[in-house]
């Protein structure tokens, strides 16, 4: 069954990053490669603008389930593009006893 | 050469001359004995804050906090009559911790109508009162109105919640913190209610992280890795100057300019910025939160960047240009360890691309956190070697010295209050 609105299909091997918090997601991009990193980091980014023109469409205290598990997709995108863009590897640099747990946040 | 005015002695450092100029020494962050006399005469005395009303919308929202300079919880409460109270989290009765679920080391909130000890069932209303005990004529000319729950001085100013753990605080709170925060007096504070909140456990002293986050002269180097090169290269050329900075008693300020990221060439940018519209500065995007307090930017730099108010002991409200604000907590739990809070506040977003650009802001702002905290430990652990005692300070690293003076001179003044008062 598809996760995400149809439009969006090209992106369903991806939906593995639909994760609903920023722990899940952050703990994603630590358990993560960097190749399996840069391949959801060029198919989302290319179909950005379009997702997000898709969720604003809709209102966002009230999103269908498809277009939450997008909003979550683009909230993962987010999150991987900091060691993409700059690190090459998924903490950033100097950091490997430093944690900063996020502990509450908005939702959506 | 400044790029802004520096007060007519030459340098910040030089215009508040009990500073000093001297290289300073950090042995206030490596010894055991110095942290109890810093939780005596800093943490037991001084106004804390522990949150924000917003967390309390109605009567009956409470949440409890542990605090470990204090060695207790404490409950904080708003009450039927809106008034918000707190009160140490102990069950009159046996001594149990009053509000806990599974892990009483875990903070709670929640609301409810009265509090009910799951030991052995009292109650007490909103107002700390006891209202049922069990059993009650099994006890011994048992007088409830002697069993109330200890109140916790406890003021609100702007929608933070304070609390003091003196008997009798030696100010009241809005003296306390005196004319410096005044211009946030008039913030919309109230309108940015979707936060995010971070919290980390850190292996060295509290001070040390709130010098961490009271220079920026760190920034272009410890952050370096943060930006595309053509950026990194020019911050580092260009080094830090604060537009301005002011002390008032023990609290502290800095002002910084900023930059407008969508005027930068496409390399000095990561393409998430472009792709979100947000990053480090913020939302590029600001909402319209109306005309700011005027005591804001007091040099009126443009583009101003944020004002960073340092508040005295482990509070940090730092308001940024693009119409969002961030605070920093640092509560101590021993001389090399502390529990560092923070929390980054919005406007709730009314579209998804709001929500993302948030995310962005918001993520950006931990990763660069994470470098901050991760010198930390690694500097404990050389100041403990005490092979050096002598640092020198830049006029860049002036809010330093004035949280270590103040913080020494809180520790005198406590100990001669205490050896002067033979009273008892």
């Amino acid at each position: 069954m598809n996760l995400l609105p149809a439009v969006f299909a090209d992106l369903e091997p991806f939906t593995g990053w639909c994760l609903p918090t920023e722990a899940e997601r952050y703990a994603k991009r630590l358990a993560s490669t960097m190749d399996e990193m840069v391949a959801f980091y060029d198919a989302i980014t290319s179909r950005a603008e379009a997702a997000l023109d898709y969720c604003d469409q809709l209102p966002l205290d009230a999103l269908p389930d498809d277009a939450r598990h997008l909003l979550w997709l683009l909230e993962s995108m987010v999150m991987v593009s900091f060691p993409v863009e700059l690190w090459r590897q998924p903490r950033v640099p100097d950091t490997a006893t430093t944690t900063l747990d996020c502990v509450h946040e908005p939702v959506p | 050469m400044s790029r802004y005015p520096k007060p007519r002695e030459g340098s910040w450092t030089e215009h508040y001359p009990e500073l000093g100029t001297e290289p300073m020494s950090y042995g206030d962050c490596v010894s055991a004995e110095r942290y109890e006399l810093e939780r005596e005469a800093i943490f037991e005395q001084a106004w804390l804050n522990v949150g924000r009303v917003e967390q309390l919308p109605r009567a009956g929202s409470y949440f409890t906090r542990h605090i470990a300079s204090a060695s207790t919880s404490i409950i904080v409460v708003r009450d039927a009559e809106g008034t918000v109270r707190a009160f140490h989290n102990i069950c009159r009765h046996r001594g149990n911790m009053l509000v806990w679920q599974d892990d009483p080391r875990q903070d709670q909130s929640g609301s409810c109508r009265q509090f009910t000890c799951k030991y052995h069932g009292w109650r007490y209303g909103l107002d700390g009162g006891v209202t049922f005990v069990q059993q009650e004529d099994e006890f011994f000319d048992l007088d409830k109105a002697d069993f109330s729950l200890v109140p916790v001085q406890c003021e609100v100013w702007a929608g933070f919640v304070f609390v003091c753990f003196a008997d009798e605080p030696q100010q009241p709170l809005v003296e306390f913190l005196g004319p410096i925060v005044e211009p946030l007096a008039a913030y919309p504070f109230e309108r940015l209610t979707s936060r995010f909140s971070y919290r980390s456990h850190i292996a060295a002293n509290w001070k040390l992280y709130v010098d961490a986050f009271q220079e920026f002269y760190h920034a272009p180097v410890l952050h370096r890795s943060q930006s595309p090169d053509g950026l990194a290269r020019a911050s580092e050329r260009a080094g830090f100057e604060g537009a301005h900075y002011e002390l008032v008693g023990p609290h502290r300020v800095v002002t910084t300019d900023g930059i407008e990221p969508w005027r930068l060439p496409e390399q000095m940018l990561k393409p998430m910025e472009r792709i979100t519209r947000s990053g480090l500065f913020g939302p590029w995007d600001t909402p319209d939160l109306g005309q700011l307090p005027s005591g804001l930017n007091p040099v009126q730099c443009e583009p101003w960047g944020l004002d960073s108010f340092q508040l005295f002991p482990n509070f940090a409200i730092l308001i940024w240009s693009q119409g969002w604000y961030v605070t920093y907590h640092y509560w101590p739990t021993s001389f090399r360890s502390h529990i560092f809070e923070a929390n980054v506040y919005f406007p709730p977003a009314q579209t998804a691309r709001e929500r993302v650009a948030q995310e962005m802001a918001a993520l950006t702002f931990k990763e660069y956190s994470l470098q901050d905290a991760s010198t930390l430990e690694a500097t404990q652990m050389m100041l403990e070697s005490r092979v050096v005692d002598r640092f020198p300070l830049n006029d860049q690293e002036v809010l330093i010295r004035h949280l270590h003076k103040v913080a020494g001179d809180w520790v005198d003044a406590h100990q001669q209050r205490t050896a002067g008062g033979g009273a008892r």
